[in-house]
């Protein structure tokens, strides 16, 4: 018992020192940052130009509390569907993180069981899944959600499509090293027992997979909320981070543009967050044995 | 079928002509074409389930080139045969004619992008990141500090930043050069550090036995095993610098660059032009990852997976 507080205390500790020297840091930086931008006479003593450094309506670098009040406030003061309230927005880009992470899990997956089933699949196909990530997707995202636009699709399904094709490799990639990690002793003993092959993938393989398939998982939903940021980009999007990114850049209002990054920050830990409680559950049910 | 062509490189080559033939009179009598294209479909998976079976070098390159062939053909044929609005798609001839008639523009553009903010950024951020892992090396608490701020960091929006970077840095270069660097920096960080961990402890107490110290131990054991993390990194990054650079310009820049190209062609709907600097940025991203990869090989020849 002492030992697991000692464990955590050890684990805490270097990290709140640190994020209390970045912290200090940031407010010391915010000084010479934003100090060409104040009019103060030339006698202003050092605290009155770090009180008027740290409360500029347009900062170049916005101090901590600032972008707290504004994620405070706009959270709190505002109700859930205004488009002033940031959950509103981080709603929007969840929603299709959230559509594009089930495209990328039953594309990954149907093409991870037919590279490790289909011999020819796997040496045509998987240089392929290799060179799609090679290529800089997020490049086209915004020109997919404009041409899908002018024919009439709007909405969800072109951010998740962007998003679906962000995150499917990941999934690919564990369920293909998933799929092959069963032990050839107990492929053995599935042949012994005469086993069809849907029982061997329904028994052995695919239980077997779903270890490599977690970590894959979240390296897959960063992907899918990053996708479905950067699909927001284009004018045309009227909510989600990444319009709210967009029009706090056109605007100059740097404290709306730190909040909106916070909170998809935010929003990318608690993801996370889920994805490891459902592993655990998954663990669970399975007798702790993943 | 078997029986006329048993060998793959002759089905393979067969399936080219008969696909030629088929997109050649697609455009005069689409009945003919359709024909020829029921031809070629069983003869192109017959190729590639020979190829498959092989295990020449050879036959282990011809198998993902015929399939991307495939593909591009297939888009060629759908594309023309279904009359896909140009728009949506154009067909991949369409997209090559546009990259030999505005092959100046897209040169300016790659230098604009690639060469300045691609590379710059790309060398200071993985430069920067594996100078601060090295850092952390020596300072037990620093790392267990920076470990867990560097593993959140790596999975989050980080591509977020651009708009503050070209805030701060103005619309030329190095605004795209600052967000590479901001991309770039905590994947290095986090491989670097796990690489450096990676060594055993048998191998670290031979060194111990050698007297070696901490900078011999560093130089002649530990860092040479940390390569194979540290060239992970690098191969990740190659992509992540890419997008980091022209995500990055949709936020404002002078006129030229990928990512301006792109912007202002898909509002004009010139997506032949948007398609071809596509394929200059995809040519771009493989063409890195892949000299890395050989990089790699030379300097990891040591290890289990490039081993004969």
């Amino acid at each position: 018992m002492i030992d697991v507080a000692r464990g955590s205390a050890a684990r805490i500790l270097p990290v709140v020192t640190v994020l209390g020297i970045l912290t200090v840091f940031w407010y010391v930086m915010a000084i010479p940052l934003n100090a060409p931008r104040l009019d103060l006479d030339e006698t202003a003593g050092l605290s009155t130009l770090a009180r008027a450094a740290w409360s500029m309506d347009r900062p170049i670098l916005p101090a901590p509390h600032q972008i707290a009040g504004e994620l405070w406030s706009s959270v709190l003061f505002h109700p859930l569907t205004s488009s002033r309230n940031l959950l509103y927005h981080a709603w929007v880009t969840l929603s299709a993180a959230l559509a594009g992470l089930a495209i990328a899990l039953a594309l990954g997956i149907a093409l991870a069981v037919g590279i490790v089933y289909l011999r020819t699949l796997d040496r045509s196909l998987m240089p392929w899944v290799i060179a799609s990530q090679t290529v800089p997707v997020l490049a086209i995202a915004p020109m997919v959600v404009v041409v899908l636009g002018n024919l009439g699709i709007t909405g969800l399904l072109p951010k998740a499509a962007i998003a679906g094709y962000l995150a499917f490799f990941p999934i690919t990639v564990g369920m293909v090293t998933g799929l092959r990690a069963a032990d050839p002793l107990q492929l053995d003993l599935m042949r012994t027992y005469s086993a069809a092959p849907l029982a061997v993938f329904t028994k052995l393989r695919w239980p077997m997979s779903l270890a490599f398939l977690f970590p894959g998982l979240r390296v897959a939903v960063a992907l899918a909320l990053v996708g479905a940021i950067v699909a927001e980009l284009p004018t045309g999007a009227q909510a989600g981070l990444g319009a709210r990114l967009l029009t706090g850049s056109y605007y100059g209002q740097t404290i709306q543009l730190w909040a909106t990054l916070v909170m998809a920050a935010l929003l990318s830990i608690v993801a996370l967050l889920v994805v490891g409680a459902v592993e655990r559950a998954v663990l669970h049910a399975r007798g702790g044995r993943l | 079928m078997r029986h006329i062509c048993g060998s793959a490189p002759c089905a393979a080559v067969l399936a080219l002509v008969t696909g030629g033939i088929a997109r050649a009179s697609l455009v005069g009598s689409p009945a003919f074409a359709l024909l020829t294209t029921l031809v070629t479909l069983p003869l192109l998976v017959l190729a590639l389930t020979r190829f498959a079976r092989r295990d020449t070098l050879a036959a282990r390159l011809a198998s993902p080139a015929l399939f991307g062939a495939l593909l591009l053909w297939l888009w060629e044929m759908l594309v023309l045969g279904l009359h896909i609005p140009f728009v949506l798609l154009p067909p991949p001839s369409a997209i090559a004619a546009a990259f030999a008639t505005h092959i100046g523009t897209l040169v300016t553009d790659f230098r604009q992008t690639y060469l300045h903010a691609v590379v710059a950024g790309y060398a200071l951020g993985c430069g920067a990141g594996f100078a601060v892992a090295l850092a952390m090396d020596r300072s037990p608490f620093l790392r267990r500090g920076l470990l867990p701020l560097g593993n959140l960091a790596s999975v989050m929006p980080i591509v977020g930043v651009a708009p503050i970077m070209v805030m701060w840095f103005g619309f030329d270069w190095p605004s795209k050069a600052a967000v590479v660097v901001v991309m770039t920096f905590f994947p290095m960080l986090v491989n670097t550090t796990a690489g450096l961990a990676a060594t055993g402890a048998m191998e670290r107490d031979l060194m111990h036995c050698y007297a070696a110290g901490y900078w011999p131990t560093l130089l002649k054991l530990r860092l040479p095993a940390s390569m194979p993390f540290v060239f992970t990194a690098l191969k990740l990054n190659s992509t992540l610098a890419l997008i980091g650079a022209v995500v990055a310009e949709f936020f404002g820049t002078p006129i030229l660059g990928m990512g301006f190209r792109i912007s202002t062609e898909a509002a004009r709907m010139n997506m032949d032009i948007v398609w071809a600097t596509i394929t200059v940025a995809a040519l771009a991203g493989s063409l890195s990852f892949g000299a890395i990869a050989l990089i790699e090989r030379a300097a990891t020849f040591w290890h289990p997976a490039f081993r004969r």
